[in-house]
């Protein structure tokens, strides 16, 4: 072994060094940009803004229809979780300690959302509930919604079971504890950071939701996704700038709370 | 096992095939009909689709989308999971945090960055002016080379997180062998550390790949009206021209072309594993 300078080692740490930010610089610069652009003083969206304020913030108040598809936007993706948590994790205790082909066969089924094209998916739905008889509403939203989201509550859930040491449950059982009781006092609280952390994925991801709510909402039940996309399409103006500074910070502190209480960055992963 | 726990999947399964398998399978059976009350049934839609050369170079044009963003989402993506898998508990949760915060916010948001971003008077044509390396503003957005950077910025979440999942599995003495019998580092990435993670590789790469295709508002957002990808040719189909059996074909098409892509990308990750 020699001791002069490694060059190979540290040829590979430059290489991968500045790849490697080049690529984080990438990846948050445009949530940055779009944070100080909002606190913009002008009419344009030029970065950096010409002077700050708050007036495109104070602008949102009299948004009647943002806000429509905002409050819209929250109630979709509050009954999609709560659907997705309840469905999901009792799915999840079926799949984790089975090797039975049938249950293999539905777990692929129920991730298979993630693969498909969503949006295809949705003009499906559209279609079904079209031959139904029924017009898009917010239930069949919300159905859609959960087809697509599930996953998320279902991958961690299933991951949280299986690093559950089954000794636990045996003592549990072997106290007298009932299978409920079992559930309830060992089970769920040792999967409840995994749930939690799938159950706020889900709720993100019905939240930011286009592919499925472009077929199933309609303009009474426009949700803010799509209002956004649309106004961007349409007519520019900084107003989406605030109302995307406000979901930036949103998603920022959600984010921070679910790595606090439900450990995030350890279950993405 | 316990058969009541396998029960506990029903609910969910009934969900599932009421609301996800069933309009699949009206949407297959719409795409094989003259007219939406299906009445009578007819290829015509798939010929159609294979014939029109406007038609059938869309679908080309999105696979190859898809092939180009995953591609830079790897070339980026890897590094950022390898220094990861390097770095001390705190480094490595703050990284995560940060490679995760993109995904987690809303996609028009980001997109709506982007526009901010590649603008005319946006900031990277205000530092290429600035720099006197172009004397009229570019165009970037609207165009493919545009695309395919959200893209890759917008997904590349997904190719990071497996193949962080598999690097920091590997075992160290492994890369710490090859370096003792000799071999330099950059030898020691290309025979032990990248084929021990291509797994992980192949994972990211289905997840990101799948996404690309599919990114209905970064591709009209970016891509503008002009660049017509297969999403986008299923809206205006199915609500713009309100021709519902050929958005269904061109819908059924696409979900299989995806899951060929899918399925290839499989087959080779099998082929490496037993490489490896």
């Amino acid at each position: 072994m020699h001791n002069a300078i490694d060059w190979e080692a540290l040829s590979i740490r430059l290489v991968f060094g500045l790849l490697a930010a080049v690529a984080i610089i990438f990846l948050v610069g445009p949530t940055l940009i779009v944070l100080l652009t909002s606190f913009t003083a002008s009419q344009s969206l030029k970065f950096p803004p010409d002077g700050l304020s708050l007036r495109w913030y104070a602008a949102l108040i009299d948004a009647d229809q943002m806000q429509a598809a905002a409050w819209n936007s929250l109630v979709v993706a509050f009954w999609t979780t709560v659907i997705s948590v309840l469905l999901g994790t009792a799915a999840a205790l079926g799949i984790a300690r089975s090797r039975s082909p049938l249950i293999r066969a539905f777990d692929l089924l129920f991730m298979s959302p993630l693969l498909l094209p969503a949006l295809a998916f949705g003009f499906a739905a559209l279609i079904f509930i079209h031959k139904l008889g029924f017009t898009p509403s917010i239930p069949f939203l919300v159905l859609g919604h959960v087809v697509v989201c599930v996953p998320f509550v279902l991958r961690t859930t299933v991951a949280a079971l299986t690093q559950l040491d089954p000794a636990l449950l045996d003592a549990s059982e072997s106290l007298g504890g009932s299978a409920m009781m079992t559930f309830r006092r060992v089970t769920l609280p040792l999967i409840a950071p995994g749930l939690g952390a799938g159950a706020f994925l889900a709720f993100m991801a019905s939240f930011d939701n286009v592919p499925v709510s472009l077929f199933l909402a309609d303009e009474r039940t426009e949700v803010l996704p799509i209002h956004l996309w649309q106004q961007i399409e349409t007519n520019l103006d900084v107003r989406t700038a605030a109302v995307s500074g406000l979901i930036v910070i949103f998603t920022l502190v959600l984010m921070l709370a679910a790595e606090r209480f439900a450990g995030l960055t350890r279950r993405m992963r | 096992m316990n058969p009541f726990a396998s029960r506990l999947v029903l609910p969910l399964a009934a969900l599932f095939v009421a609301f996800f398998v069933a309009p699949l399978i009206v949407l297959l059976a719409l795409s094989l009909a003259t007219d939406t009350a299906m009445n009578a049934f007819t290829p015509a839609h798939y010929v159609k689709f294979f014939t029109d050369r406007f038609n059938y170079s869309i679908l080309f044009d999105t696979l190859l989308l898809g092939v180009k963003a995953t591609l830079v989402c790897l070339v980026f993506g890897y590094p950022i999971a390898w220094i990861c898998a390097r770095a001390s508990a705190r480094w490595q949760s703050l990284l995560v945090f940060l490679v995760i915060l993109p995904i987690l916010t809303s996609v028009v948001v980001r997109t709506f960055s982007w526009i901010v971003i590649l603008g005319r008077q946006g900031v990277l044509n205000q530092i290429a002016l600035g720099l006197g390396l172009t004397s009229e503003p570019l165009r970037l957005l609207y165009t493919e080379p545009g695309v395919i950077m959200v893209l890759a910025q917008v997904q590349m979440p997904l190719m990071v997180l497996p193949i962080l999942t598999v690097l920091s599995k590997i075992d160290a003495n492994l890369a710490d062998a090859s370096r003792a019998l000799g071999a330099g580092e950059w030898r020691t990435l290309w025979r032990v550390t990248i084929p021990l993670s291509l797994p992980g590789v192949i994972a990211g790469c289905i997840l990101t790949y799948s996404a690309c295709v599919t990114a209905f508002v970064t591709q009209t957002l970016i891509g503008g009206a002009r660049l017509i990808y297969m999403p986008l040719h299923i809206y205006q189909q199915a609500i713009g021209a309100n021709n519902w059996p050929f958005a269904a074909a061109i819908s059924v098409i696409f979900m299989f072309a995806v899951l060929a892509a899918i399925g290839i990308l499989n087959l080779i990750g099998r082929k490496s594993e037993t490489y490896a």
